[in-house]
C-alpha cells in the first residue's frame, strides 16, 4: 500500500514535470551518434514496443517512459544506437502506436523523419484472440490482415475473427 | 470461355462479393436436373473430422451424379489425426489421392490452412463456428426459389444466432442485398459482439426481439435454428435455453401467405413435425438443394463446369 510520503513525492515528481512542459524544456536524454529514435509512443507501451523489435540482445538502447509531452500529456521514448530500423520493423511500431514519430540519426544530425503507417498484414507477432482458432495451434504461424488503420481493427487470416488494438496479445 | 472459378478454393462468403454470388447462383439453376458426366475420373477427398449427414452425402451424391469417385473417412477417430497428424500433413498426403478437397473441422480458419497447404481446390464443408459457405449458398439458392429474388425482403432469424455458423454465413451474404433483418434470440444467444460491429460498420441494422410473436406478419422468410448442444462450454446454459422456441402450425398461422420457413437440420425440438406439411416449409427442399449446389461448385472449380 502506497504510504502518505510516497504518494506526496509521486505528486511532486508530477508537478515538476509539468512545470518543465510549461517551461518548453524537454527531459534530456542522452544524444545519439547514429540511430533511431523513436518518440511520441503511447504511455505504456515502451517495454511491448522493444519486444515487438525483436532486437538483438547486444543492441544499445535507452528507454524513456511517462516523459512529458505537449501533445500527448505523456508519451514514451526508445533511442536505439547503431541501428536503422527497416520500413517493416517502422511499421509494426503504429500497431501499438499509432501517433509515434521515427527519427534516423546519423553523425548527431537527423537525416530523415519518419511517420510510421500500420502494416497490411502482421504475421507471427501476436496471438489470435479466437480460443478456437486454428493458429492457436503452435505449429500454425498465426496471420492477420489490417482492416482498418486507425483506429486499428485487425482480422485473423484463418478465423476471420477481427479485433482492435487493445485486444493485441504478443507471442 | 472464362472459368473464374475453376482452380478456386471456397473457404468464405467473405471472398465473394454481390456479383459472384448472383454469377454463382445463375450457374446453379443451369445446373438444376443436369447430370453429365462431366466429373468422370475425377476423385474428391472427403475429410470429415466432426460428423455430418446433409453436407457428407449430398457432396458425395453431387460427385457421383457427375460421374466421379469419392474417397475419405467421416471421424477424426478412423483417420491419422488420431496418432497425432498435423492437419497440415492430412492435407499434404490426399492431395496425392484426389482432385478436389471438402473439409469438416471443429478449429476455426482449418479450412483456410488446408487450403495454403494444398494447390488442390479446397472447400469448406464447416469451421467450427465460423463458416459454412456451401450451406448459405444452398440457403441463398432456397429463398431465391421460393421467394424469386434476395433482396427487399423481411427476414427473422431465430433460436442461436450465437454459435450458429449457417446463421453468421447467411447474414453477411444477405447484407450484401438490401433486405430488412430481424433477430430472434434468448437474452443469451444473441450475435457475438465483434459480428455486430462489423454489421454496424457497413451500415446494417436489425430489428430484435425476445419472441417470435414479435415479428411482423407480412414476413418472408422465417429462419430457424437449432439450439447446438455441442457448441455450449456450460451444459447448465444448454439446458435452460434448449426449449426456447418450438414453431408449430398454430405458432405460424399469424404471418401471411408468403411465409417460407427454413432449417438447416438437424431438429430437435424447435420444429414441430405437424409444420411438414404446411406450405411455408422449405426445410427438405432446402436439404435437398445442397446436391445442386454441390454438383455446380464441384464442377466450377475443377473446370468442368
Amino acid at each position: 500500500m502506497a504510504t502518505a510520503a510516497m504518494k506526496e513525492e509521486e505528486k511532486a515528481v508530477t508537478e515538476e514535470r509539468d512545470l518543465e512542459v510549461k517551461k518548453g524544456r524537454k527531459l534530456q536524454v542522452s544524444a545519439l551518434k547514429s540511430g533511431t529514435v523513436i518518440d511520441h509512443l503511447t504511455q505504456g507501451t515502451a517495454p511491448r514496443t522493444l519486444q515487438l523489435l525483436d532486437l538483438d540482445r547486444g543492441a544499445t538502447v535507452l528507454l524513456g517512459v511517462n516523459l512529458p509531452s505537449g501533445k500527448q500529456g505523456f508519451k514514451d521514448l526508445i533511442k536505439i544506437e547503431g541501428r536503422e530500423l527497416t520500413q517493416e520493423e517502422i511499421n509494426k511500431v503504429a500497431l501499438l502506436s499509432p501517433k509515434a514519430t521515427l527519427s534516423i540519426i546519423r553523425d548527431y544530425e537527423v537525416v530523415r523523419k519518419i511517420q510510421p503507417n500500420a502494416p497490411d498484414s502482421v504475421e507471427g507477432l501476436i496471438r489470435c484472440v479466437n480460443p478456437s482458432c486454428v493458429s492457436q495451434d503452435p505449429l500454425v504461424r498465426t496471420h492477420f490482415y489490417t482492416e482498418r488503420k486507425d483506429p486499428l481493427k485487425l482480422r485473423c487470416f484463418y478465423c476471420e475473427r477481427s479485433f482492435d488494438k487493445d485486444e493485441i496479445d504478443f507471442i | 470461355m472464362i472459368q473464374p472459378f475453376a482452380g478456386r478454393d471456397f473457404i468464405s462468403m467473405r471472398d465473394f462479393d454481390r456479383g459472384q454470388v448472383e454469377d454463382l447462383l445463375a450457374r446453379c439453376r443451369q445446373f438444376e436436373g443436369t447430370s453429365k458426366p462431366l466429373l468422370n475420373g475425377r476423385v474428391l477427398g472427403s475429410l470429415f473430422f466432426e460428423p455430418s449427414t446433409r453436407t457428407r452425402l449430398s457432396f458425395e451424391s453431387a460427385m457421383k451424379r457427375l460421374g466421379g469417385q469419392t474417397l475419405g473417412f467421416t471421424d477424426a477417430a478412423t483417420s491419422s489425426t488420431e496418432k497425432g497428424e498435423s492437419l497440415w500433413d492430412t492435407i499434404r498426403v490426399v492431395e496425392g489421392y484426389c482432385d478436389i478437397i471438402v473439409i469438416r473441422h471443429p478449429a476455426e480458419g482449418s479450412a483456410r490452412l488446408a487450403a495454403e497447404a494444398t494447390t488442390r481446390p479446397v472447400i469448406n464443408g464447416g469451421d467450427g463456428s465460423n463458416q459454412h459457405p456451401t450451406q448459405t449458398l444452398l440457403d441463398l439458392y432456397t429463398i431465391e426459389k421460393r421467394a424469386g429474388r434476395l433482396h427487399d425482403l423481411k427476414i427473422a432469424f431465430v433460436g442461436d444466432l450465437k454459435y450458429g455458423r449457417t446463421v453468421h454465413s447467411l447474414i453477411k451474404s444477405l447484407c450484401l442485398f438490401p433486405n430488412e433483418f430481424y433477430m430472434v434470440y434468448p437474452p443469451s444467444l444473441g450475435l457475438p459482439s465483434y459480428f455486430l460491429e462489423d454489421l454496424q460498420e457497413q451500415g446494417i441494422q436489425s430489428t430484435d426481439f425476445e419472441n417470435v410473436e414479435d415479428l411482423p406478419e407480412d414476413l418472408d422468410i422465417l429462419y430457424l435454428t437449432r439450439i447446438q448442444r455441442e457448441r455450449f462450454p456450460d451444459p447448465i446454459e444448454y439446458e435452460r435455453v434448449r426449449n426456447s422456441y418450438q414453431l408449430t402450425p398454430d405458432s405460424v398461422k399469424r404471418f401471411s401467405d408468403k411465409l417460407t420457413i427454413l432449417h438447416p437440420l438437424p431438429r430437435t425440438t424447435e420444429l414441430d413435425p405437424d409444420l411438414d406439411s404446411h406450405p411455408g416449409t422449405a426445410y427438405f427442399d432446402q436439404a435437398h438443394n445442397g446436391v445442386v449446389v454441390r454438383k455446380t461448385l464441384l464442377a466450377l472449380l475443377l473446370g468442368a463446369g
